[in-house]
C-alpha cells in the first residue's frame, strides 16, 4: 500500500475546554496516528497551539488537515515544510555516575544538567527529535532511571 | 429584559422562528418545560421515547429544509438521543438538539443522571456546546442554529445544566453571528468552475452522480437544467431520490448497491463523472478500483474534506451546489446541445431496454415491489415517503416514482431501523397538506412502534405500509446469498397481531393479503384520516435485485431472473 510520510501539523484553536479532546478525538475515531502531541496557550490570546506529528499516507495526510479544519474552534491548519523542529527530554541518573561524563553528554545535544540531588543527576536537552532518539541512545551507558520526552514543537522557517 | 435561562431557551427558539419541538421531559430539563408550559410561541410534541422525538425533528427538517429541533433530559434522556444524532449526522441534517445536563456544581461527581453528553456525542454531530454560563446562553442557541444551517449542515447539540436554566439575567439575543473560526466555503473558485466546462465539453460520455447535497442545497431545479441543456444522463444516490423526477427520460436511476444495471454500468463506462453533493460512499462505489474507471472526475461539495477522501479527483470544487452550478450552467450556455451525447445516450437505453428494473409479479401474493409502485400510482407526486431500513427501503427507492426532491426521506447514511415512523410524524407536521406514508418492514417498525400513541394524541395521520414478510429480509436475503442460508436470528415469525396494536394506542389497522385488500386498505386509511398500520402479508423470500455483492465492482450485478431471460 501507499508509503507512510511523517509530518508536523500546527493547530491554532479557540481555548475552549473541550478543543483537544475534539481534536485528539478526531484522531482516534478516524482511525490517524498520533506520534506526539504538545499543547499550550499562545501569549496574549485565546488561542492554543496545538502541535501533531503523525503519519500516513498522502491521502491520509490530506484528510488529517481536511477534517481538522472542519471542527469549529480550529483557526487553522499548518502543514509543515520549511521549519524548524525542536523536542525536549529529561533523563534522571543515579548519582553514582559520572557528572562531568554526562555534562559533556547533554552538552554535544544542546543541553545541560539541570539538577544534582543526593541521589540523582537530571540532565536536559532540546534538539531535533532524530537526534534526541541518538541522545538517549547514548545515555544508555549511564544508567538511566527514567526519561521524559516532551514531544515536538515546530515552527515555519 | 429580565428572565431565567429556561425562558431564554423558548425565547431564542421563538426569535429562530421555531415552530415545533419535538421532546422528552425529565429532571435537568423541567426547567425549561416549566417555561414551555407558559409560552405559546411554538408546540411541543410529547413523543413517547427521545430516540422518536429526536427523529422526528429530523423528517421535519428534511421536509421543510428547516432546522428541526428537539429537547431532551440529561442521562439516559441524552443516550435515547445518540442514535438520532447519529443519523442526522451520517446524512447532513440541520436540527439543534437541546439537553438537560446536571448543575454545573455536580458536574464530574457521577450525579444522578449525570452523562458526559459532549463527549459521547461529539463524533455524531457537527458541534456540540455545554453551556457554562447564563451569559453565554443566547449567543451559544443562536450560534447553533447557525453552525446546523450553514456550509455542510449536521446536528448540533446545546448541554444546559440545570442551575443555568434556573439562573435569572439579561436576555439579549444577538442579530448576527460571528464565529472568527468558523467560515465555510461555500463560493466554488472560478478557476476550477471554468476547467469543469472544458472538460464537460471535450468529453464524449459525461455522467452526472446526483447526491443528497443536492436535495440540501436545493438545487434540484438546477441539476434538471444542466441536464437538460446538454441532454446528459443523470444517476442519483439513495439520498437524492426525487432530484431529476421519474418521468425523466435522462435519468438513469439510482446507482449501487441495489442501482439499476443501465445505472451501474453507466457509471463503469463514462469519461466524465459530474459529482454533484455525493460522497463516493462504499455502498455506492463497490470496488473503488473498478469504479468509474475510464473517467475524470469533478467533484462539487461543500465540504472539503469529501473530496479526494476515497478517489483522486480531476476537478475538485469547494462549495455550495447551487452556486456552483448556476455558473456551470452560464459556462456551458450556448456551447452545449443535445445532440452532443446521444450516442452515448443510445448506448444506455439499450442498456436499460436489455435490462429494465423490473420484478416478476405474482397473481397468488403480494410482492413488496408491487405494493410500493401500487402507492406511487394511487399517490404519486402528492405523497411524501418515509422508510426504515432494510428491503423495504431499496424497493421503496426503487420502485416508488418520485418527481421532486425532499419526497423521499430515509436514513441513508447511517441505516437506522426505526427512524421511519417517528420522521413520518415530523414530515407530516412539517408538510401537514400531504399524505405521509411510511413503508416500513415488521422489524424496523417495532423499533419506535410507541410512536402510534403520539401519532394517536396529536392527531398526526401518518399511514404506516408494513411489508411483512416474517423476516429481517434484508439480514435473511445475505444470509441466504453469502451464509448458505443459514438463518441466524433472522425469522420474525413470532409476530405481534399489527392490526390490534395499532387499534391498541386509537390507530386503524388493517391486515392485507391480496392486492383488492390493499387498495381498499389504502384508500380507507386516507379517507379515515388516522394513523394507521397496513400489515401487507408479501413474499417471504423476495430478494432485492439488481445486488452488487459488498465490495464487487459495480458492473458485477446479480439480476432478477426475470431480467436475465430478456
Ligand atoms: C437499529 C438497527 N439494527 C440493526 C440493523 C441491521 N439491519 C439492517 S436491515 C435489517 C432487517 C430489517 O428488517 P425489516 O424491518 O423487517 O425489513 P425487511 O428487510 O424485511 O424489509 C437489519 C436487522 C439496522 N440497520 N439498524
Ligand atoms: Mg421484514
Amino acid at each position: 500500500m501507499a508509503d507512510k510520510t511523517r509530518r508536523v501539523v500546527s493547530v491554532l484553536v479557540e481555548n475552549e475546554s473541550s478543543v483537544l479532546s475534539r481534536v485528539s478525538g478526531l484522531f482516534a475515531g478516524r482511525g490517524y496516528n498520533i506520534e506526539t502531541l504538545t499543547v499550550a496557550p499562545l501569549p496574549n490570546t485565546n488561542r492554543s497551539r496545538i502541535t501533531i506529528v503523525t503519519k500516513g499516507s498522502q491521502r491520509v495526510l490530506e484528510q488529517i488537515t481536511k477534517q481538522l479544519h472542519k471542527l469549529v474552534p480550529v483557526y487553522k491548519v499548518v502543514e509543515h515544510e520549511e521549519m524548524v523542529e525542536k523536542e525536549m527530554v529529561l533523563v534522571k541518573f543515579p548519582i553514582e555516575e559520572n557528572l562531568a561524563d554526562i555534562q559533556a553528554l547533554c552538552g554535544a545535544y544542546n543541553g545541560g544538567i539541570v539538577n544534582v540531588g543526593t541521589d540523582i543527576i537530571i540532565g536536559m536537552v532540546a534538539d531535533e527529535p532524530f537526534r534526541i532518539k541518538h541522545f538517549i541512545e547514548a545515555t544508555q551507558r549511564y544508567s538511566p532511571i527514567e526519561v521524559v520526552r516532551g514531544g515536538v514543537v515546530a515552527i515555519e522557517r | 429584559m429580565k428572565m431565567n435561562g429556561a425562558r431564554m431557551v423558548c425565547e431564542a427558539l421563538i426569535a429562530e422562528g421555531v415552530k415545533t419541538v419535538f421532546g422528552y421531559p425529565g429532571g435537568a430539563i423541567m426547567n425549561v418545560y416549566d417555561e414551555i408550559y407558559k409560552q405559546d410561541g411554538f408546540e411541543h410534541i410529547l413523543n413517547r421515547h427521545e430516540q422518536a422525538s429526536v427523529h422526528a425533528a429530523d423528517g421535519y427538517a428534511r421536509v421543510t429544509g428547516d432546522v428541526g429541533v428537539a429537547m431532551v433530559t440529561s442521562g439516559p434522556g441524552f443516550t435515547n438521543a445518540v442514535t438520532g444524532l447519529a443519523t442526522a449526522y451520517m446524512d447532513s441534517i440541520p436540527m439543534v438538539v437541546i439537553s438537560g445536563q446536571v448543575p454545573l456544581s455536580l458536574i464530574g461527581t457521577d450525579g444522578f443522571q449525570e452523562i458526559d453528553a459532549i463527549g459521547i456525542s461529539r463524533p455524531c454531530t457537527k458541534h456540540n456546546f455545554l453551556v457554562r454560563e447564563l451569559s453565554e446562553l443566547p449567543r451559544i442557541i443562536k450560534e447553533a442554529f447557525h453552525i446546523a444551517k450553514t456550509g455542510r449542515p449536521g446536528p448540533v447539540l446545546v448541554d444546559i445544566p440545570k442551575d443555568i436554566t434556573a439562573e435569572i439575567g439579561e436576555f439579549v439575543y444577538p442579530d448576527l453571528v460571528d464565529i472568527p473560526s468558523y467560515k465555510p466555503t461555500i463560493k466554488g473558485n472560478k478557476r476550477q468552475i471554468e476547467k469543469a466546462v472544458d472538460a464537460i465539453l471535450k468529453s464524449k460520455k459525461p455522467l452526472l452522480y446526483v447526491g443528497g447535497g443536492v436535495v440540501l442545497s436545493n438545487a434540484s431545479d438546477l441539476v434538471r437544467k444542466l441536464a437538460d441543456m446538454g441532454g446528459i444522463p443523470a444517476v442519483e444516490t439513495l439520498m437524492a431520490r426525487g432530484v431529476m423526477g421519474a418521468g425523466n427520460p435522462l435519468l438513469q436511476g439510482m446507482l449501487g448497491m441495489h442501482g439499476n444495471y443501465s445505472s451501474n454500468m453507466a457509471m463503469s463506462e463514462t469519461d466524465l463523472v459530474i459529482a454533484l453533493g455525493s460522497r463516493f460512499d462504499d455502498r455506492v462505489t463497490g470496488k473503488l478500483s473498478e469504479f468509474a474507471k475510464y473517467a475524470d472526475i469533478i467533484h462539487v461539495d461543500i465540504d472539503a474534506a469529501n473530496i479526494g477522501k476515497l478517489v483522486d479527483v480531476d476537478y475538485p470544487i469547494v462549495g455550495d451546489v447551487y452556486g456552483v452550478l448556476e455558473r456551470l450552467i452560464a459556462g456551458l450556455e450556448g456551447r452545449v446541445n443535445r445532440d452532443k451525447y446521444s450516442d452515448w445516450r443510445e448506448v444506455l437505453e439499450r442498456y436499460d431496454n436489455l435490462h429494465p428494473q423490473s420484478f416478476t409479479d405474482s397473481e397468488n401474493v403480494i410482492k413488496p415491489q408491487w405494493a410500493i409502485e401500487r402507492i406511487g400510482e394511487l399517490l404519486g407526486e402528492e405523497a411524501i415517503i418515509t422508510s426504515d431500513v432494510g428491503q423495504h427501503q431499496m424497493w421503496a427507492a426503487q420502485h416508488y416514482p418520485f418527481d421532486r426532491p425532499r419526497q423521499w426521506i430515509n436514513s441513508g447514511g447511517l441505516g437506522t431501523m426505526g427512524f421511519g415512523f417517528p420522521a413520518a410524524l415530523g414530515a407530516k407536521k412539517g408538510a401537514p397538506e400531504k399524505t405521509v406514508i411510511n413503508i416500513t418492514g415488521d422489524g424496523s417498525i417495532l423499533m419506535n412502534v410507541q410512536e402510534l400513541v403520539t401519532a394517536s394524541e396529536y392527531k398526526i395521520p401518518v399511514i404506516n405500509v408494513i411489508l411483512n414478510n416474517n423476516f429481517l429480509g434484508m439480514v435473511r436475503q445475505w444470509q441466504t446469498f453469502f451464509y448458505e442460508a443459514r438463518y441466524a436470528e433472522t425469522d420474525l415469525s413470532y409476530q405481534p397481531n399489527f392490526k390490534l396494536l395499532a387499534e391498541a394506542c386509537g390507530g386503524i389497522g388493517y391486515d392485507v393479503a391480496t392486492k383488492a385488500e390493499f387498495d381498499e386498505a389504502l384508500k380507507d386509511a386516507i379517507a379515515k384520516d388516522r394513523v394507521a398500520f397496513i400489515n401487507v402479508a408479501v413474499n417471504r423470500f423476495e430478494n432485492v435485485l439488481p445486488m452488487v455483492p459488498a465490495g464487487g465492482a459495480l458492473y458485477n450485478m446479480i439480476l432478477d431472473d426475470q431480467q436475465k431471460e430478456k
